[in-house]
């Protein structure tokens, strides 16, 4: 097994005046190339900071993150990232949102009806090319969400980063979103790290499920393998007895192991 | 997600003019009439209100000031006094002797050069403000303090520095008008969400790239409420320096006025400074809601 992204023994430590707290404690995870990797905890474990440490936003206090057996440590293109609440530029058009990214990234590889032509194409990926001319506030949340994905896809990561992405949609849309999601690593075999606090989308999208334990100092409980064949179908997989297992075991983990304790 | 049944009914909603003109043409007619009547309505209440109070204004101002010994002169007088001027504003007779249009233009420009110099200076120190925690530490409190200071009192300052009237105006325009652009820039700059940073870091923005596509744009809505309150100060503060430096301009117009007991023509010169002044301010604000149209939505 070769590690494509490797998180090596990951602290981090946030100080405020004379209080330290441990948000993260020795997690190490190894990504192979073309995984479907979720990251799930309840919330305040700190999965986000660790997405974040993984874009290179937030320094690791110990420890660091290999791409392709080198360090990064600032962030960049190759770990382009799926913001939760979309970030698109409210004052640029969807085609600009993308075309912002995809200038920087092919600046020197690509002429610029090439990088036109690579907008198009990445937005037509997501099918929003009908809205390129549309700009954020005139779309639907479930929309937006799709031009963030075309936004980092255009951006060719090694690794997409994809930071709760469906979490502010309504149930209909996510499931719309999460199977254009699953098509896109279908065809395209990116390498896709999620972070998550659904169990039903951790196992449909997954090849793996990292569990986080509560915080502070949340380390990795478990790493859960979904053995489930692509391409995968939402309803046939709902009678499935190896998805119903897998589910349990998260849901195990997640409220019997490891409850959330209430502000404690 | 209810994209494709728009789309449906757009789709059967065309041919179905194509095919018959004549049909759509009829039904057309009287929604447009209609609209053109209700755009009347609406204007027609909202000017409508405001020609009654001014009416009623002129007139209780008529009866005030009609009887004789009156210190100031009826609306009438005002009219039969100044017609000269109103009806031609671009006479020049040389000196200060000049049509009200050219002491408009004149006191226009001063605003227009010193007001574009602390457009550019405050924009960028509010940036600098706005970015830096240490500019900001070292910068603000002498801003606190320095935005107190009446306008008129850098007067005395500037003629000394510079030797001439109308450098010293362009000044005083400038150091009146640059703190609300200052102010407003920093938080503008200082509220811009971590979101937006996030992007430009995931994309690698270099800092100019992302000064000027992050950065302006997300502070823009704040910079424009710093610039309208600038160009309202600036108006406010030219008439006054005027009256003191003297020559051509509509400051120095009304004490001129005043001086040759012409009290007629203050009146309309203070018509003329109100008008003026209400354009200035229509003026960014119109240009602030063209630029910001994306980000005050959002």
């Amino acid at each position: 097994m070769t590690a494509y992204l490797k998180l090596d023994h990951i602290d981090k430590i946030f100080t405020r005046g004379a209080a330290t707290t441990e948000v993260l404690k020795d997690i190490n995870l190894t990504i192979e190339k073309g995984e479907y990797v979720s990251i799930i905890g309840h919330s305040g474990c700190g999965k986000s900071t660790l997405l974040n440490i993984i874009a290179g936003l937030t320094g690791a206090t110990t420890g660091g993150v290999l791409l392709e057996n080198r360090e990064v440590n600032s962030p960049g293109p190759d770990r382009a990232v799926v913001f939760q609440n979309h970030s698109l530029l409210p004052w640029l058009t969807v085609y600009e949102n993308v075309r912002l990214g995809v200038d920087k990234v092919f600046a020197r590889t690509k002429s610029r009806a090439e990088r036109d032509a690579w907008v198009m194409h990445n937005l037509n990926l997501v099918q929003m090319a009908h809205a390129r001319d549309k700009r954020p506030s005139e779309i639907s949340g479930g929309m937006k969400q799709r031009v963030g994905i075309a936004r980092a896809l255009a951006m060719e990561p090694k690794v997409l980063l994809l930071d709760e992405p469906f979490g502010a949609l309504d149930a209909l849309t996510r499931a719309h979103l999460q199977d254009s999601v699953m098509a896109l690593h279908q065809k395209l075999g990116n390498t896709i790290l999620m972070i998550t606090h659904d169990v039903d989308e951790a196992v449909l999208l997954s090849d793996r499920i990292v569990m986080m334990t509560n915080g502070p100092s949340a380390r990795i409980g478990e790493v859960l393998e979904v053995p489930l064949s692509r391409p995968r179908k939402r309803l046939e997989l709902a009678t499935n007895a190896t998805y119903l297992k897998c589910r349990q075991r998260v849901l195990e983990f997640l409220y019997e192991r490891h409850r959330f304790v209430e502000a404690a | 997600m209810n994209m494709p049944a728009t789309k449906i009914e757009l789709e059967t909603a065309t041919p179905a003019a194509a095919v018959a003109p004549v049909v759509a043409m009829t039904p057309k007619r009287p929604p447009r009439a209609e609209t053109y009547a209700r755009m009347a309505r609406e204007t027609a209440v909202r000017v409508i209100p405001p020609l009654v109070v001014i009416a009623l204004l002129t007139l209780v101002w008529e009866l005030i000031c009609r009887r004789a010994g009156s210190a100031l002169p009826p609306p009438s007088r005002v009219f039969t006094d100044t017609k000269e001027l109103i009806l031609d504003p671009f006479f020049d007779h040389g000196g200060i002797d000049k049509g009200l249009f050219w002491h408009l233009s004149a006191s226009l420009q001063r605003v227009a050069f010193g007001y574009s110099l602390s457009a550019i200076a405050g924009i960028g120190l509010g940036v600098l403000v706005g970015q830096s925690v240490w500019a900001m530490r070292g910068l603000d409190p002498l801003f606190q303090v320095l935005r107190t200071i009446p306008p008129l009192a850098w007067l005395p300052l500037s003629l000394a520095a510079f030797r001439d009237g109308q450098p010293s105006a362009i000044f005083v325009i400038f150091i009146t008008s640059i703190w609300p652009i200052i102010i407003n820039t920093a938080v503008g700059i200082r509220n811009i969400p971590q979101d937006y940073r996030n992007v430009a870091a995931v994309v690698q923005l270099n800092p100019l790239e992302f000064f000027s596509k992050i950065m302006i744009p997300a502070a823009a809505p704040y910079i424009f409420t710093g610039l309208r309150i600038g160009i309202g100060l600036s108006w406010l503060a030219i008439v006054a320096a005027e009256m003191l430096i003297g020559g051509v301009g509509i400051g120095f117009f009304i004490w001129d006025a005043w001086n040759s007991s012409h009290i007629s023509e203050i009146i309309l010169a203070l018509f003329y400074v109100g008008i003026v002044g209400f354009v200035l301010d229509r003026l960014i604000a119109g240009l602030g809601k063209v630029v910001t149209r994306g980000t005050a939505q959002n």
